[in-house]
């Protein structure tokens, strides 16, 4: 009977080792200065991922806009933000240039007070080059507080962030109670670029149920991320018969 | 010496004018001026009994506030002639010129600076010298011609004034009029004993022969004069025209805030003036959220303000003015060696605010109502501090646009969003939707006219997640057609 027929055997297909177990701190860990891109202008996946990653703060947020990506992209909506468990102030400040995006932002991320630096620009402006970058990135690094610059249609040119993401929107999961509406939010996140970690590919959502605010933001593996790595190990064998 | 209030445009002399408050019967005169007085116009007169004895009689109300801070400021402006100035009632000064008079060419001259001086300032002084405050005061009232006595004349001087120069009550000086005691040469002629026993039982400072040996200089009657205001002003005068500010600012910022860290004061706002050599000034102005006298911090905040101050042709003098001050106790670290982040968050704010303009760095505000735009206001964040979000039921977008931003519906459904829309010249194919949620308009605060909204939270094909509202319903007799605006973005 054992040895006619397959049946009752478990096929061992080797399973890939997510990669936010390879290396030590979670993806959406708070380096200094992390890039997020969006492709397309109006797309707020980066926002709402931004957010998702924001959720364990403990103090208040500056938030920097340049007069274009206001225009583009709208203003944060802090009646929106309670869902992400965002529930501190938030300092907006709304600038008409870049460049005072950039000199706002380097005066937060100097200041020990706020958990968080976010700082927006639309397009790719000159001031916006690898030496504004390398500086915000060097400034947050003394402080501590962690420092985001949201891009919206962004070309992607040179920078000197820690990481750097580029985010699209993905349609939302199933209703659960409602087969024509839209669920809970999914988004495409790309670390095209990292520090002291592998890049890689995932499909992120925000769950609120989690207990441990760390785990909220669920990061799944997308099918189509690359080829095996080394390390991955098979499934491990069900007890045998 | 007697304040009048300042008038919109002044009356001729000749013009009856009082001045009214209001008493427990109906409004009554404060004062009047000589044209009113000389028909027999007495304060605390009833209005409607004098205008109607006068009919061209003008009646301004009274600032009585408005009196009083200006003496209060008046008592400081007289220490230019003596170090100890006090108000005397409502209408009085005190000035304890003990010492000071060889300083403006003797008594008289002295005298008359001071008339000329309030006559300049559009008061009317009517002044006297005497060696006691209570003389001088009933001298300055009720003597006719300006008087310079001393302590060998001032009972000469007296003699002649009525008992009510004294300043007893009302009750008293009619007591002492029934008893034939009209002037204080009479009072001072009765045997004391005799008076004593009538009015022993009468507080000290309405006894009528403790004022009068006060006035007469055989009590003590000490001068209680109020502390000068600290000013936190430092200078710096130039030995030539300079056109750049900068270099001299540390030198400064430094003075000022050892003269602050003395007084245990912090700035919560500072005044730099440049003197330009043609006799203007040019200012600017640095606002702190929380006060301070860090020597760094404040000389951050006026990094690049100075660009734009225009020196001429150069300036020789600068000054920097504390104008607004707060109490400011020593600031420790705390005990695990950390600072307090508070502190930080204040100075932020500061520098940001220096740059940028008041308006541009804002805290969130909140407003009790329904419409998704006017829930969350701004306030600069100099004026207020961050205040907890309203709770707010239903799924809202975490982005939203200001104004609304209209679609342009190329395929329309009867019921729900339309299935196909056009918005920044991009067009969007709805896979999924939710809703509506209607949010009828707050008739208390909209306009008439205005139309309810029907949101949707419309998912479209690149999985983008819009806040679509439809403005009105078809036929609801306020308006065309009902249009379709974008107003937010889901997550």
């Amino acid at each position: 009977m054992e040895n006619d027929s397959t049946y009752g055997r478990v096929l061992h297909l080797p399973r890939r080792i997510a990669s936010s177990q390879q290396s030590g701190p979670h993806p959406a860990a708070l380096p200094s200065l992390t890039d997020m891109l969006t492709p397309i202008p109006s797309d707020p996946s980066a926002t709402g991922f931004l957010l998702a990653s924001l959720s364990e703060i403990t103090g208040p947020i500056l938030w920097v806009q340049d007069h274009a990506s206001r225009r583009e992209n709208g203003f944060v909506y802090t009646p929106g933000l309670t869902r992400f468990g965002i529930c501190h102030p938030i300092l907006q400040v709304h600038v008409s240039h870049a460049r005072d995006v950039l000199w706002a932002m380097e005066e937060g991320a100097a200041c020990a007070g706020l958990s968080a630096v976010v700082g927006e620009v639309h397009g790719a402006p000159a001031v916006l080059d690898f030496t504004a970058t390398k500086r915000l990135a060097m400034r947050a690094d003394v402080s501590g507080v962690p420092v985001f610059l949201l891009r919206s249609s962004d070309p992607g040119v040179l920078s000197a962030a820690r990481d750097r993401w580029r985010v699209t929107s993905l349609p939302a999961q199933p209703h659960p109670h409602d087969a024509r509406a839209p669920g809970a939010a999914q988004w495409d996140v790309d670390l095209f670029r990292a520090r002291g970690r592998a890049p890689g590919r995932w499909v992120a959502s925000y769950e609120p149920d989690h207990a441990r605010a760390a785990d909220r933001l669920r990061l799944v593996s997308r099918p189509d991320a690359g080829p095996m790595d080394a390390r991955d190990q098979p499934i491990p064998e069900r007890s045998k018969r | 010496m007697r304040v009048i209030s300042q008038y919109r445009s002044v009356p001729n002399d000749d013009v009856p004018v009082v001045l009214s408050r209001d008493g427990p019967h109906g409004p009554v005169v404060q004062c009047a001026n000589t044209a009113a007085a000389n028909r027999g116009i007495q304060p605390r007169d009833r209005i409607v009994d004098a205008q109607a004895i006068h009919p061209d009689l003008h009646v301004e109300a009274a600032d009585l506030e408005g009196d009083q801070i200006l003496m209060q400021r008046l008592v400081h402006w007289a220490r230019r002639w003596c170090p100890w100035t006090a108000q005397d009632g409502a209408d009085g000064l005190f000035l304890d010129i003990t010492g000071a008079a060889h300083l403006f060419g003797g008594e008289a001259q002295m005298l008359r600076d001071i008339v000329q001086r309030f006559a300049m300032q559009g008061l009317t002084a009517k002044v006297a010298l005497a060696p006691t405050a209570g003389a001088a005061q009933a001298l300055a009232r009720y003597s006719p011609h300006t008087a310079i006595c001393h302590q060998s004349t001032v009972a000469a001087h007296l003699a002649a004034l009525p008992v009510q120069a004294l300043r007893s009550d009302a009750q008293t000086n009619r007591l002492l009029t029934r008893l034939g005691l009209k002037t204080i040469g009479a009072l001072e002629a009765v045997p004391r004993q005799a008076l004593m026993r009538r009015f022993s039982h009468m507080a000290a400072d309405l006894n009528p022969l403790i004022l009068l040996d006060k006035a007469m200089g055989k009590t003590p009657d000490p001068l209680n004069a109020p502390a000068d205001h600290i000013t936190f002003t430092v200078r710096s005068r130039l030995p030539e025209p300079v056109i750049d500010p900068i270099p001299h600012l540390k030198g400064l910022v430094d003075d000022l805030c050892a003269t602050l860290a003395t007084a245990e004061q912090g700035a919560r706002q500072l005044l730099l003036t440049i003197y330009r050599i043609d006799s203007e000034c040019r200012s600017v102005s640095v606002v702190f959220a929380k006060a301070s006298r860090d020597p760094a911090h404040v000389l951050r905040l006026f990094d690049g303000k100075l660009d734009g101050i225009d020196p001429g042709f150069g300036f020789d003098l600068l000054t920097l003015e504390a104008t607004r001050v707060e109490p400011v106790s020593l600031v420790q670290d705390r005990l695990d060696g950390t600072r307090d982040t508070q502190t930080d968050i204040a100075g932020l704010l500061d520098r940001l605010t220096a740059r940028l303009g008041q308006d541009r760095i804002t805290w969130s505000s909140w407003t009790q109502t329904h419409k998704p735009e006017r829930v969350e206001g701004r306030i600069p964040a100099l004026q207020g501090g961050p205040s907890p979000a309203l709770l707010v039921c239903h799924e809202r977008p975490i982005r939203m646009l200001k104004p609304a931003e209209e679609v342009h519906v190329i395929y329309a459904v009867p019921e729900g969003p339309p299935s196909q829309f056009r918005w920044r010249r991009v067009v969007y194919k709805t896979t999924r939707h939710a809703g509506p949620e209607r949010i009828a308009p707050e008739w208390w605060r909209d306009k008439p006219g205005t139309r309810l909204r029907d949101y949707y939270k419309v998912e479209v094909q690149d999985g983008r997640r819009f806040w679509l509202y439809r403005e009105g319903l078809l036929h609801d007799g306020r308006g065309d057609d009902p249009r379709w605006f974008v107003h937010g973005f889901f997550a």
